[in-house]
């Protein structure tokens, strides 16, 4: 089974988000980059499913320029066999997605795993465009994946449920908890992974069809009115008379 | 041309943020001086459809074939494409809900539209420019989103737009088939399985919410949360240590790697407020934090907030509830 798992370089969680003075940029200034959270659920479970399978191989995809080589590295430390970058800025989901459906395609993966959606992009698109790109069933959210010969198991969120979804490869999944237990990389791995194979592409397909025009913070909070402890059925008059939401 | 809205419906009725999404279409179709279409999607009743008038919505299309009830990808994004090309739609709302988005970035392929998810607001157009605000940075930043292309699909983040009533109007409702064969169900789902909701409010569709952090002490101390979230008719949610440790299912939990919630309402019971946590709730209309620790940081991004321990507070805000009622 040959597992491509898709990997977007995020801004870390804890990551104050600020923008260039004409606020058309994300300030990368003094900010540490992860691997997406949500990926790492993608990438452990191609891992277990080869592990368990005994055979097999997992890459892993960025669409990036080179300042993510460093949490590339990292997947393949967690326990990815090799790596292709396409060299080009993701500028958004439609183009990412062409470059991962070309690497696919290229490749013939069975099965394409990514996370649920980037953190800093919530686009959760990429997965369904690039499932529809290849014709093959996309499965988003999943929160679990069994596979048995070509055919997968998944448990795939819905509101107020779930659904069991069987497909056969190959399928694209995007992953999230509680799929599995994310690695982390331990000090074999992070030796290994010096010398998997990296390999750097040049981008294809047409460009972005969407930009951003601009980005703009939430709207700062007035300041919290506090209530006594002893009197606090009196918030819930506030909340009535004068928030008016219950 | 036309504005072609999906509308999502369970049980026979449409669901919330599915009023708010032909609201929103409507209110696109008025900027561009065409109509709003909805198709229908789901188990629906069609007085129910007929309804969608009141939101602005002049026809609606519905196919009644039963294999649509539950949610098929595959099948879904074909019945909406035929839906779009009969129309000739050049706008596609949808909700940016599991199954909205997951159809929308399908369509954006097969139609050659723009895309955009997670949208907060109206449509600026000014001449060829179509503008949209979306939400970006798990809930830390907004960003303005230019659509190129003859064609767009907007997915509205749910309760960030209010659905208009205007009561009596009825849209007229016929029946669509897009001849979907045995091929297209070929993804539908073997099984469907709901979960029991406390008090029946679905989390993502909850106007108001509940939620409670590690300060609750554990699983046993939940009916505390419950009784608030029932007196409400609120959703229970919870931080992401609640659910690591299995006090609750990992889907009530909300943050940067959990839901996004936006509802009117969030009362965070012993949560600290860590900037994970905060960017799943942030956008809600109004915070309340109870919280023993005075230096909480929670208290910073909330509009009412109670110092103390939640369970002297919980219990008295519940009665205080009640007593309105
Ligand atoms: C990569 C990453 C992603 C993460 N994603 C998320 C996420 O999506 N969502 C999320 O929630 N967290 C997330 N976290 C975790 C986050 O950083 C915090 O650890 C977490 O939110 C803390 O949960 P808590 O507030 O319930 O617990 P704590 O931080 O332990 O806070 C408990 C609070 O309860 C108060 N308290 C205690 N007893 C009482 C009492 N009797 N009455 C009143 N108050 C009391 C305390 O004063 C304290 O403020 C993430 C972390 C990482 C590293
Ligand atoms: N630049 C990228 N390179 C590789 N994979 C990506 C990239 N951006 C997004 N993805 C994958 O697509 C998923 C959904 O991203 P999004 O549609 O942006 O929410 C992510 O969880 C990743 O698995």
């Amino acid at each position: 089974m040959k597992f491509l798992v898709c990997i977007s370089n995020v801004p870390d969680t804890t990551t104050k988000i600020t923008f260039t003075p004409d606020n058309k940029e994300f300030n990368k200034a003094g900010v540490q980059f992860v691997i997406n959270p949500w990926d790492e659920y993608a990438l452990t479970r191609a891992i277990e499913l080869k592990e368990a399978a005994g055979s097999g191989t997992v890459t892993v995809l960025n669409v990036g320029e080179a300042d993510t080589e460093p949490n590339i590295r990292k997947a393949l430390a967690i326990g990815a066999d090799d790596a292709i970058r396409v060299n080009a800025a993701p500028s958004d989901a439609y183009f990412v997605a062409e470059q991962i459906a070309a690497i696919a395609k290229e490749g013939a993966y069975d099965v394409i795993l990514m996370g649920k959606e980037s953190i800093d992009y919530n686009g959760f698109q990429v997965h369904g465009m690039v499932g529809e790109m290849l014709g093959i069933p996309t499965v988003a959210p999943a929160m679990k994946l069994d596979m048995s010969g070509n055919t997968a198991t998944l448990e795939r969120e819905i509101e107020g449920g779930k659904e069991i979804v069987s497909v056969n490869t190959p399928f694209v999944a995007s992953c999230q908890q509680p799929m599995c237990e994310p690695r982390i990389p331990n000090m074999r791995g992070i030796m290994t992974a010096r010398t998997k194979p990296l390999k750097v592409v040049p981008a294809v397909g047409e460009p972005a069809r969407t930009t951003v025009a601009e980005f703009a913070l939430p709207p700062k909070k007035q300041g919290v009115k506090l209530i006594d402890a002893e009197n606090a059925g009196e918030l819930i008059k506030l909340l009535r008379n004068e928030a008016k939401v219950i | 041309m036309s504005v072609l809205v999906v509308v999502e419906c369970a049980d026979g009725e449409v669901k919330k943020s599915s009023l708010e999404v032909a609201s929103y279409g409507a209110q696109v179709a008025a900027q561009m001086g065409t109509t709003a279409t909805a198709i229908a999607v789901g188990e629906a009743n069609e007085a129910n459809l007929a309804k969608l008038g009141e939101q602005g919505i002049t026809k609606v299309l519905y196919d009644a074939e039963p294999r649509l009830k539950d949610f098929v990808n595959n099948a879904y994004t074909k019945l909406i494409a035929t839906a779009a090309e009969q129309e000739q739609a050049k706008i596609i709302v949808l909700a940016n809900s599991n199954i909205g988005a997951a159809v929308g970035s399908r369509l954006s392929v097969r139609l050659k539209a723009s895309l955009a998810t997670n949208v907060v607001e109206l449509p600026k157009i000014s001449g060829d420019q179509f503008t949209v605000k979306r939400g970006a940075f798990s809930g830390k930043a907004f960003s303005d989103v230019v659509l190129s292309g003859d064609r767009k699909i907007i997915a509205v983040k749910k309760n960030s737009t209010e659905a208009q009533h205007d009561a009596g109007k009825t849209a007229e409702v016929t029946s669509f088939s897009a001849q979907l064969s045995d091929a297209d169900f070929a993804d539908a789902p073997k099984q469907v399985v709901m979960q029991d909701q406390a008090g029946g409010v679905l989390l993502p569709e909850a106007e108001r919410v509940v939620s409670g952090g590690r300060g609750m002490k554990g699983p046993e101390n939940w009916h505390l949360i419950e009784d608030l979230a029932k007196a409400l008719g609120a959703a229970t949610a919870c931080s992401k240590p609640v659910s690591d440790v299995d006090w609750r299912p990992h889907h009530e939990h909300v943050g940067q790697t959990g839901i996004t919630v936006s509802p009117n309402l969030y009362i965070a019971c012993g949560i600290s407020g860590a900037i994970q946590h905060l960017a799943g709730v942030n956008s809600s209309k109004v915070i309340v934090v109870i919280n023993k620790d005075p230096e909480a940081p929670f208290f910073k991004a909330a509009d009412y907030g109670i110092v103390g321990d939640v369970f002297d507070v919980l219990p008295k805000l519940t009665a205080a509830v009640k007593a309105l009622n």
